[in-house]
């Protein structure tokens, strides 16, 4: 089965800084592969390059064995490439339904105005499939919790995602019984057959939801092992470096 | 759930209009004897607020994109002398056209400053308020210009058309094309989206810095038509017309229930908010209070408006 997406020998500098140094890795379908390693180990860096907010150095991207460059942030979502970012990337003051939509609002008319029906049906199907518990999707973003907008963020993600979703520590901020929501969330979405890379700190959270874990130390792939043939000790000693 | 509750928002958003029949009680009761509720003293007010009522809805876009405009005021005069200079010479369409481009034109310097350079909008629009308002000074030569175009003083002055004066209905029309463009159009929504979260609106690939030049933009050229209206009404144009508006203005748009921190706003609020801050004039006037009175009251309404909309609930 080809990869949903391929990165092949990715080096990735600041000005003369390494930040990533010769990455390589296949995501597929219906996948989860965790994204771990120790602060500045180049987690965030490889996010941003696989987005378009950073192009890679040298290296090769490929999109359904296709080769393909991700210039922008904006070709990247063409693509069908979505990312929920650390800190959500949601307008606080508009409803739910607004923010699924965000940028990318239906019209209808001639006179091109926002289609609310279109926008609320799609967003109260998806919020039921996906099991996202929020009051209504006419709520505001403000009056939801914290894990509520976990769920929003990672709903609009996956509505507009056709191939990748790129999760960026989604329940760093969370507390134990939204964390275990949005999991069941993540979960859920590899029913959608999309490939999604996780970066968690939480190695529990990394066995709950992985089938793959790759490990980056200071820039270097340290290497990638099926969730189910590896422990903790030995995925620590690959973070750490200490054995 | 708080989402069940009438939440904070939807209530600042209806002070306005409980604000406007209070007050409007009070003085139907205190100027009972002094003509306040009389037909002609009543479309008097909006006939006065009307060009206040259009500089109001370009400032809930420049708002709600979470900028601020002062220079809106001085445009007025600029743009009313502008368009008056003209028509001297020239068909008054010609003079019209000159009028509101002039208001956009300034307002697209604001919003290229604001939007491309990045300084802040209110100190931006601080320096082009004095720039400008010199400007009108320097043309007009301090002196009033006179407009005599009948057909123009007859559509954007004291013309009627079915029985309705003309202010009226350029308040109404605004109002309806506003509101839509507001409430039901994707650059309203974007409008909203950046003065609410800047960077959620970049990553979600909406042209922030295209927004913040359009509504500045925007806001210039309805103050360039709210000069038009006052040169339609008074019959000539002079540098000291919309000076005294900022302030007015700006109480209609925050007490219309438009957040001064972007993200969400009015355009019948806005309509509310200014009406209520004419009457609040004409009333003053009728109770016999001077002008310095008037403005040290209006002063304070801005600040309770202000307070009420900033202050976040104790959660």
């Amino acid at each position: 089965m080809t990869p949903v997406l391929s990165l092949r020998n990715i080096h990735k500098t600041f000005g003369g800084i390494t930040a990533i140094e010769d990455f390589s890795l296949d995501l597929h379908a219906g996948e989860v592969v965790a994204l771990v390693g120790d602060n500045g180990a180049g987690k965030s860096t490889l996010i941003k390059i696989i987005s378009g907010v950073h192009p890679p150095t040298s290296g090769e991207i490929l999109l359904d064995g296709e080769p393909a460059s991700i210039p922008d942030a904006s070709i990247a979502r063409e693509r069908g490439i979505e990312v929920v970012y650390q800190d959500l990337a949601l307008a606080d003051q508009q409803p739910v339904y607004m923010n699924l939509f965000l940028g990318r609002e239906p019209v209808k008319g001639p006179l091109r105005l926002l289609d609310r029906r279109r926008m609320i049906a799609e967003t109260e199907s998806l919020i039921k499939e996906l099991d996202v518990r929020i009051p209504s999707v006419r709520a505001t973003i403000r009056d939801l919790s914290g894990g509520q907008r976990q769920g929003v963020a990672i709903a609009r993600a996956t509505h507009w995602a056709t191939k990748l979703v790129l999760l960026d520590e989604p329940t760093a901020a969370l507390g134990v019984a939204e964390t275990a929501r949005v999991e069941a969330t993540i979960t859920a979405l590899k029913a959608r057959n999309l490939a999604i890379l996780i970066i968690s700190h939480s190695l529990d959270q990394v066995f709950r939801l992985s089938d793959r874990i790759c490990v980056l130390r200071r820039g270097q792939q340290i290497g990638v092992r099926d969730t189910a043939q590896t422990d903790k000790n030995e995925v620590i000693a690959m973070i750490t470096g200490l054995t | 759930m708080t989402a069940a509750l009438p939440n904070r928002a939807v209530l600042q958003g209806l002070i306005v209009y409980a604000g406007f029949v209070l007050i409007f009680v009070f003085f139907s009761v205190m100027l009972w004897d002094r003509g306040f509720l009389t037909t002609t003293n009543l479309s008097n007010i909006v006939l006065q607020t009307a060009p206040a009522t259009i500089m109001a809805f370009g400032l809930v876009f420049v708002l709600s994109a979470g900028e601020i405009d002062l220079s809106f005021g001085a445009i007025v005069a600029l743009a009313a002398i502008v368009a008056a200079t003209v028509m001297r010479e020239y068909h008054w369409s010609i003079g019209l056209a000159a009028g509101i481009g002039t208001g956009a034109l300034a307002g697209a310097v604001n919003g290229a400053i604001v939007a491309w350079a990045r300084l802040p909008s209110f100190l931006v629009t601080l320096a082009t308020m004095g720039i400008v308002a010199g400007l009108a000074r320097e043309i007009s030569n301090l002196q009033s210009i006179p407009v005599t175009q009948s057909t123009f003083i007859a559509i954007f002055g004291g013309g009627r058309l079915f029985g309705i004066p003309s202010l009226v209905l350029w308040t109404l029309a605004a109002l309806v094309i506003g509101h839509i463009a507001y409430r039901e159009t994707r650059f309203g929504a974007h409008v909203r989206a950046v003065g609410d979260n800047p960077r959620a609106a970049l990553v979600s690939g909406i042209r922030v810095t295209r927004i913040r030049l359009a509504v500045l933009t925007l806001s210039g050229a309805c103050a360039g038509f709210a000069g038009i209206l006052y040169a339609g009404r008074v019959q000539s144009a002079r540098y000291t017309l919309g000076e005294s508006d900022l302030m007015t203005v700006i109480a209609a748009v925050i007490v219309g229930g438009t957040l001064l921190t972007g993200g969400r706003g009015s355009i019948p609020g806005a309509l509310v908010g200014s009406l209520m801050m004419g009457m609040l004039s004409n009333g003053l006037i009728l109770m016999g209070l001077s002008v310095s009175w008037q403005m040290m009251i209006k002063g304070l309404i801005v600040l309770v408006a202000v307070a009420v909309s900033l202050r976040e609930p104790a959660r």
